[in-house]
């Protein structure tokens, strides 16, 4: 569903992404694993045009997007999830979703479909039925997660980029919002590209994983092969510390 | 027909394309950072990884050879720390210092996948005894196909190589259902058996998996005839991972060659150009998934050519076929490439053409001549000397349609060629240099 090759992204002089490659097939989680710095949130931002690539291909489904503006983007089918949930605090819970759905009230598209989609949010994340009227700012850093994943769900991508959904929050919650990761999946069937500082947690979920490392991949491999590859373990997932061999 | 693993064996060839990129770049990336000898290679090249964008970049690339394995005896190409390898295999060594080979742990997983599939493709599954007459040790083929067969379900019995009689004894009691071992030596097994009284008929053996040496078609037929079963080819290296580069689906129309795990090259060995697909010529292997021993551009030295038509069995990837030697037998007649064994091919498909030949070069003027030798047997005995030059035009013909060079055909007496087994014997070079 989406083919990326050689992309070249740059911050300034600084060469954040070199010759990146990569794919998903419909309907697969497939996260991108890494240390700091390594470019992982840029391949987001590369493939949603927050910071467009200089160079390289984006086919998703079949036609080019790079160049294309991030709201056209966004039409075709793909939506983030930023890094930091970044909700528009002041606004009520409900204002939040209903604002994800922006494109769909410029399409004319009916206000019931959109209520109902704002439901089946409630369904899928229970605490933020609860809290419908609060403002987004008072939530707790996992709800506001919720949120956020909410809000990019109601303009029913079918590619869903995420961005470090699990930062700073308790792992019961991580694993509240990683279930619900692979549910979309499972019954909607939506792609689900996923950065994560927590590669073990990704990598429980996911079919498939690549491993970046100062802007460039240096494997990719099925998730369940990475967890065992020795230099993703003691790089990522914190085994073998004490035994660190120095070439 | 089974496939062992559809999403790469069957995967459209774009997308292949799509992964070999991603795969190759990654591969790229990791070795100039590990493997002192690639990064020292690549830049004396003056080649970055990132200066590789798309398949064909591969070709700006240097090769690895059999010599840059034997300089870094024995660990010096390994891309992992030796801890993070759990199997270490390596060749003989009788031409030199061995060449050392290490497994991680995934590695291991991905060989024995990989068999799994020609296994699979050859007909063989879950039911089946799988004899593996392969000698198990630093050879990388017994403990191969040994793991391949576990991951398909058969029941594998690690016979090992020798001792012929047991052989015979165990797969007649034990029921073994496939053997696996070298072509030459299921011959060996025939004759034994033949002396020993032994039917091959009252056999359970139903398949055989050959390889880990050249074999002709005659010897295939042979084998079937004899042991009543049918033999299949499958092609790898111990310097690329072993047995499971490629093998033969239930069609045998050449070896499909896993392109998710390897991209094949054809090279002319003399001038290291690489060669449209289809034509024959020295095939250049690099890894695609191998963690602890990733080879790039590896010339294998093996002669073969690609077909990437499509396979009636549906695998989309592409087949390799039967090697056809050595680049070492390679013979260079008036500056085209020939190899003895294409020609015996030719004359294998020609009706009443017996595979007893021999090739005499000359050289007349300043021109080489090649003359092909062809015993005479009662099926190409011809009374009219019409019919009989018809006959040698039609060889010359088919011979010329292969190799683009002109031959001359010759009958000579029946039993004048000597009976050796090995392509010097048939080849005698008068050519003055």
């Amino acid at each position: 569903m989406l083919k990326i090759k050689n992309i070249n992204t740059y911050y300034g002089q600084v060469h954040a992404l070199k010759n990146v490659s990569l794919h998903l097939n419909a309907g697969e989680i497939v996260t991108l694993i890494g240390a700091n710095g390594a470019g992982k949130t840029t391949v987001l931002n590369s493939l949603s045009a927050i910071t467009p690539p200089k160079t390289g291909e984006i086919i998703f489904e079949g036609s080019d997007i790079a160049g294309l503006s991030p709201d056209r983007i966004v039409n075709l089918g793909i939506s983030q999830v930023p890094e930091g949930r970044q909700v528009f605090k002041p606004l009520s819970v409900e204002d939040n979703l209903e604002l994800g759905a922006y494109l769909r009230y410029r399409r004319r598209e009916g206000r019931g479909a959109i209520r109902k989609d704002v439901e089946n949010i409630f369904s899928l994340f229970p605490r933020l039925r609860e809290r419908r009227k609060q403002m987004a700012g008072t939530l707790s850093g996992g709800e506001q997660q919720m949120l956020a994943i909410g809000r990019a769900l109601m303009t029913k991508p079918r590619l869903l980029l995420l961005d470090e959904p699990s930062m700073g929050l308790a792992p019961l919650v991580v694993k509240e919002i990683f279930g619900v990761i692979e549910k979309l999946r499972g019954e909607k069937g939506t792609t689900v590209l996923l950065v994560e500082q927590n590669a073990k947690a990704a990598l429980a979920i996911a079919d498939r994983g690549y491993v970046l490392e100062t802007g460039k991949v240096l494997l990719e491999e099925k998730a369940s092969e990475l967890l065992e590859n020795k230099e993703v373990q003691r790089a990522y997932l914190g085994k073998d510390k004490k035994e660190i061999w120095e070439r | 027909m089974q496939i062992w693993d559809p999403t790469y064996e069957c995967m459209p060839r774009e997308e292949i394309a799509q992964l070999q990129l991603e795969r190759l770049q990654a591969t790229l990336n990791r070795v100039y950072k590990t493997v002192t000898c690639y990064k020292r290679k690549f830049d004396e090249a003056g080649i970055d990884p990132e200066d590789v964008q798309s398949l064909s970049d591969l070709a700006r690339l240097p090769f690895t050879t059999k010599e840059d394995l034997r300089l870094n005896y024995p660990y010096g190409m390994f891309a992992v720390p030796l801890r993070e390898v759990v199997r270490i295999h390596s060749s003989s060594g009788t031409t030199g210092k061995p060449t050392v080979v290490g497994y991680s742990r995934n590695d291991i997983k991905t060989w024995a996948n990989l068999v799994a599939r020609f296994l699979t493709a050859a007909g063989v599954t879950h039911d089946d005894v799988v004899q593996i007459a392969f000698g198990y040790g630093l050879f990388t083929g017994a403990f191969g196909l040994h793991y391949g067969a576990e991951a398909v379900g058969a029941s594998v019995i690690p016979m090992s190589s020798g001792n012929t009689e047991k052989q015979i004894m165990i797969m007649q009691d034990y029921k073994t259902t496939a053997l696996v071992c070298t072509p030459s030596y299921a011959l060996t097994m025939a004759d034994r058996m033949e002396r020993m009284g032994v039917d091959p008929k009252g056999l359970s053996l139903r398949v055989g998996l050959f390889g880990a040496e050249p074999w002709s078609e005659a010897m295939r037929r042979e084998i079937e005839n004899r042991l009543f079963i049918r033999a299949t080819d499958n092609y790898g290296l111990s310097e690329i991972i072993g047995p499971g580069v490629a093998g033969e689906c239930e069609s045998r129309c050449g070896m499909h060659l896993f392109e998710d795990a390897f991209i094949p090259e054809i090279i002319d060995p003399e001038t290291c150009e690489v060669l449209p697909p289809g034509s024959v010529g020295e095939l250049v292997l690099t890894t695609l998934t191998k963690e602890a021993f990733p080879m790039i551009r590896y010339r294998t030295r093996d002669i073969t050519s690609l077909d990437y038509s499509p396979c009636e069995c549906g695998r989309t990837i592409v087949r390799m076929k039967k090697t056809m030697g050595r680049t070492d037998d390679m013979l260079i007649i008036r500056g085209v490439n020939v190899f003895p064994s294409q020609i015996e091919e030719v004359l294998f498909d020609i009706e009443g053409c017996e595979p007893h030949y021999r090739l005499v070069l000359e050289t007349e003027g300043a021109m080489d001549v090649l003359e092909v030798h062809i015993e005479v047997t009662e099926n190409i005995f011809f009374d009219e000397m019409k019919k009989q030059r018809a006959f040698l035009e039609h060889v010359e013909k088919c011979i010329h349609k292969v190799l683009g060079i002109s031959v001359t055909v010759k009958l000579v007496e029946p039993n004048s060629i000597p009976r050796h087994e090995g392509k010097a014997d048939r080849l005698i070079d008068n050519r003055k240099r």
